[in-house]
């Protein structure tokens, strides 16, 4: 099935937040902090701006609590005394000209005394930098799976590593965007979202409303990748705050400089592996150190650095793990949420290292890898035991099958010692990803989805999951109507409107397909039960025959097929130990990236890209092709030139011009394969997939940079300075 | 303000802007054709493409009034019944970038010659896209060209 607002999207009819039309809205902007820490003195509002024309909010316009509300309530919606980072809002403006709104955001000054802040979450604070607790750890996590130590020091081989990670920029195209009115008493607040009873609740708390006096409706969504999962949360309140103080809308759109400066990124992270082996390469003992800079406020670095712990160890059986797991604060805008939500980071520390250990054994990576993939039965490190059919080692011999692998690595060490100035390499991952929330977060979720019988015989879906380019509402109208077998035409996808919609939890953590849809299948057969009720035992042949039917039978009642999720049995999640399920479903891969070194340039180009994985059941071919191949083109760019420059804790390099993201020149095309072991607790056996492929190909372009040019390449992006540095370095 | 004629989508069109005012805001603003969209403002991104005299143009780098008795050409001339090669490969995911990219391929299919000497991933390198890693705009672009060029082969007139 295409695309179903695929047509809309070409022609560009379909309207973002940007393209509302709004009868007499203000623009709306903000003034932020010019420093990473320190004690607000005072705002100097400058002359040559008449200000009795603008709308001015600071923190004493909040009603209710002034927290961006998530996990703890540190962060302010705007700054109140103190500030934390720097660009942090502490004044909102609004005026009718945006060309105005934009000259008077530069008269406005605020005045600080600053304090020492933390720019680099690699070294201990000093006494005078202390923010948090007793040490700044916003979050401290540890699991254990036998005895590491013991372990360690029996092992005949012991390997060492320390790999860093960069921040990353996730580049929706559509930047951050939110409008917000007040109607017949109810705040109503519409944008670029993934998340709309996130931002709900964040109005509610912040407002000081009731669920019934806050409306959130989500616009369709430029790209979000995890950008727009918690920071609209806080874009949310400030438009409602300058709304109501105006009484009037007002829209509150970034341009990309702000979006770039301001908004979250991918944690920066710093991981140290210190590993046993028996002489074959048998993994015995892993005993791993992960550190993420979390910024100024805890947001979600907490479940970050959940999820970075538990994928820690790679997709690998061994009996004695170690893993500790600190989020650390810095005075750096909030790292956040972002596709593979940390991940990313620990994979690629584990595959970077799988390769010095191979190296140290003078072993084939391939054979080590092969050696160690969790077989069924086997346990991952939290002590999940796996018993879903999938073959990790068929995935991995079928990437290499692709790729060329061992022939290739041969034919390229004649390539080169033939030439000087161009070196060859390939290299490859093998990672997994869990699906959904971390252990008992889906219960907590208690996701519901309505699916509607109408009176015209049409369906409609509705959930509070939106379309953010991964395609949900195909697959939501696809999984509909093969559930109710009626034609597609006959499915209608409700709007993401908290007024209209259940909660049916966030779109992240790859959890629309597996988690959404499968509840969307079963409130499909909940609405066939119910008709069933109605009609007798003698079936229904014609659904929507059967819907209107009804109607006629019952007029102006509500005809509703609900589902809620239920926990599968067998899957248990001890958050004290952090040990036992952490998810229910895992999807496997391989990668293999070819890559070519030009040693006058030290720019690496990719020339091949192959990508395989085992992802329970492939809904729709284009969609989940689309979902690997982007995911992977963005993943080569955290590897290789996305590179963050840091001033005074924030990105300074907020320009597309000197931020650099891969164009389809950047890219060969990525050649995608998938095997399929059905998972009978997701929809039609789905996996989520929407994060997996950005798992594997950092530290397989990392490994192939490092085959061609024989150097370690252990910290990304891997950019040409960077890599000329460790080439030449003695 | 100053006045600016000019072609737009095959109609004739005038406007009053601002001396400074890009051609991005004016198609936006004032004109209401927001098929065009800002994607980084500077030039980079490619997502505000429009064809001017045929060729494309970042209209976001665009002072209006440089388009003076021109021809302006946005996504809003482009008919969805034509996309569908595009469609057919994933060429769109979040559709940001689209209306951009479209235009972009609109010029590779009517000069399609240029595929002789550049291949499509060097013509398409200045429109970015975050989601799809290029391969469903590539494919979808050959498609619609080859389509094209039937189109052309049949009855002697390039679209």
């Amino acid at each position: 099935m295409k695309r179903v607002e695929g047509l809309p999207k070409l022609t560009g009819t379909m309207q973002f937040v940007d393209d509302l039309p709004l009868e007499g809205a203000l623009w709306g902007g903000t003034v932020r902090s010019p420093c990473p820490r320190g004690r607000i003195r005072g705002i100097r509002f400058g002359s040559g701006v008449d200000w009795s024309e603008f709308v001015v909010v600071d923190h004493r316009d909040i009603p209710g609590k002034n927290v961006v509300r998530l996990i703890e309530d540190d962060q302010p919606v705007l700054a109140a005394g103190r500030v934390m980072h720097l660009h942090e809002p502490v004044i909102l403006l609004a005026h009718p000209s945006r060309t105005e709104l934009r000259r008077a955001l530069r008269h406005v000054e605020v005045l600080i005394d600053p304090e020492p802040p933390v720019l680099d979450f690699g070294l201990p604070p000093e006494r005078a930098q202390i923010q948090f607790g007793e040490d700044n750890v916003l979050k401290h996590l540890l699991t254990r799976k036998g005895d590491v130590e013991e372990a360690l020091a029996q092992a005949p081989v012991l390997v060492e590593g320390v790999y860093e990670t960069g921040a990353q920029e996730h580049l929706y195209l559509e930047p951050q965007g939110m409008v917000a009115w007040e109607e017949e008493g109810v705040v109503v607040v519409s944008g670029s979202m993934q998340c709309p009873y996130y931002v709900s609740a964040a109005l509610q708390y912040a407002l000081a409303r009731t669920d019934d006096q806050v409306r959130v409706v989500q616009t369709p969504t430029g790209g979000g990748f995890g950008g727009k999962e918690e920071f609209p949360s806080g874009l949310a309140v400030h438009a409602a705050l300058l709304a109501m103080k105006a009484r009037r809308p007002v829209k509150l759109i970034y341009d990309r400089t702000e979006d770039l400066a301001v908004t979250t990124k991918r944690h920066p992270s710093r991981v140290r592996h210190r590993t046993g082996l028996d002489k074959g390469g048998r993994l015995l003992a892993q005993d791993v150190d992960v550190v993420l800079d979390g910024g100024a406020y805890v947001t979600l670095s907490p479940v970050v650095l959940s999820r970075a712990l538990i994928h820690a160890a790679g997709p690998y059986s061994c009996e004695n793990v170690r893993i500790e797991a600190r989020a650390v604060l810095t005075n750096s805008p909030p790292f956040g949420a972002f596709r593979g939500f940390g991940a990313p980071q620990t994979q690629f520390a584990v595959e970077r290292h799988m390769e010095r250990i191979a190296a140290e054994l003078g072993m084939d990576p391939v054979e080590l890898r092969r050696r160690n993939l969790i077989r069924e039965g086997e346990s991952t490190a939290t002590g999940q035991v796996i018993r879903d059919g999938a073959d990790r080692v068929a995935v991995l011999d079928r990437a290499m099958e692709m790729a060329g692998f061992a022939e290739r690595r041969k034919e390229y060490e004649a390539f080169n010692r033939a030439h000087d100035d161009k070196k060859r390499g390939i290299g490859l991952a093998c990672f997994f990803h869990g699906a959904g929330f971390t252990g008992s977060g889906e219960v907590h979720l208690d996701s519901v989805v309505h699916v509607a019988g109408l009176p015209d015989g049409t369906v409609e879906v509705r959930a509070s999951t939106v379309e953010m380019g991964q395609g949900a509402l195909t697959i939501f109208t696809q999984l509909a109507s093969d559930a109710l077998n009626c034609a597609p035409e006959r499915v209608r996808i409700a709007p993401a409107d908290t007024g209209l919609v259940p909660d049916s939890g966030p779109t992240v953590a790859s959890r629309t397909s597996m988690i959404v849809g499968r509840l969307v299948e079963e409130a499909c057969r909940d609405l066939v039960g119910r008709l069933n009720e109605s009609e007798g035992p003698r079936g229904i042949s014609d659904v929507c025959g059967a819907i209107r039917d009804w109607h006629e039978a019952n007029p102006s009642q509500e005809l509703l097929g609900t589902a809620r999720y239920r926990k599968p049995p067998n899957v248990e999640w001890d958050e004290e130990s952090y040990r036992g399920d952490a998810y229910g479903a895992y999807a496997w891969g391989t990668y293999v990236a070819d890559v070519e070194v030009d040693l006058r340039t030290f720019a690496t180009r990719v020339r091949d890209f192959v990508a395989v994985q085992e992802i329970g059941k492939v809904l729709n071919e284009t969609l989940a092709r689309g979902q690997i191949q982007g995911g992977v083109v963005q993943a080569v760019g955290w590897a290789l030139s996305e590179e963050c420059k840091w001033r005074d804790g924030a990105m300074e390099n907020a320009q597309l011009t000197n931020y650099v993201v891969p164009t389809a020149k950047d890219v060969p095309p990525i050649r995608v394969e998938f095997l399929e072991a059905p998972y009978p607790y997701g929809a039609k056996g789905a996996k989520g997939i929407g994060e997996l492929p950005f798992d594997g190909p950092a530290p397989a372009v990392a490994n192939a940079v490092a085959n061609a040019v024989d150097c370690e390449t252990n910290e990304i992006p891997i950019t040409p300075e960077r890599l000329l540095e460790w080439v030449l370095k003695p | 303000m100053i006045h600016v004629d000019f072609t737009l989508n095959g109609d004739d069109a005038t406007v009053a802007v601002e001396p400074s005012e890009r051609l991005l805001d004016t198609l936006r603003d004032r004109l209401g054709l927001t098929g065009t969209k800002e994607g980084c403002g500077e030039g980079e991104c490619g997502a505000c493409t429009v064809l001017i005299d045929g060729l494309p143009a970042n209209a976001c780098l665009v002072p209006t009034y440089q388009v003076r008795g021109r021809a302006v050409e946005t996504i809003e001339s482009v008919p969805a019944s034509e996309l569908g090669a595009l469609h057919e490969k994933g060429a769109t995911q979040c559709g940001a970038c689209t209306p951009g990219v479209v235009m972009t391929a609109l010029w590779i299919r009517r000069n399609a010659d240029v595929l002789s000497t550049h291949p499509p991933r060097d013509l398409m390198a200045g429109n970015l896209c975050r989601c799809t890693g290029y391969d469903g705009i590539i494919e979808g672009l050959e498609a619609w060209v080859q389509e094209g060029q039937g189109e052309a082969g049949g009855d002697g007139g390039a679209p």
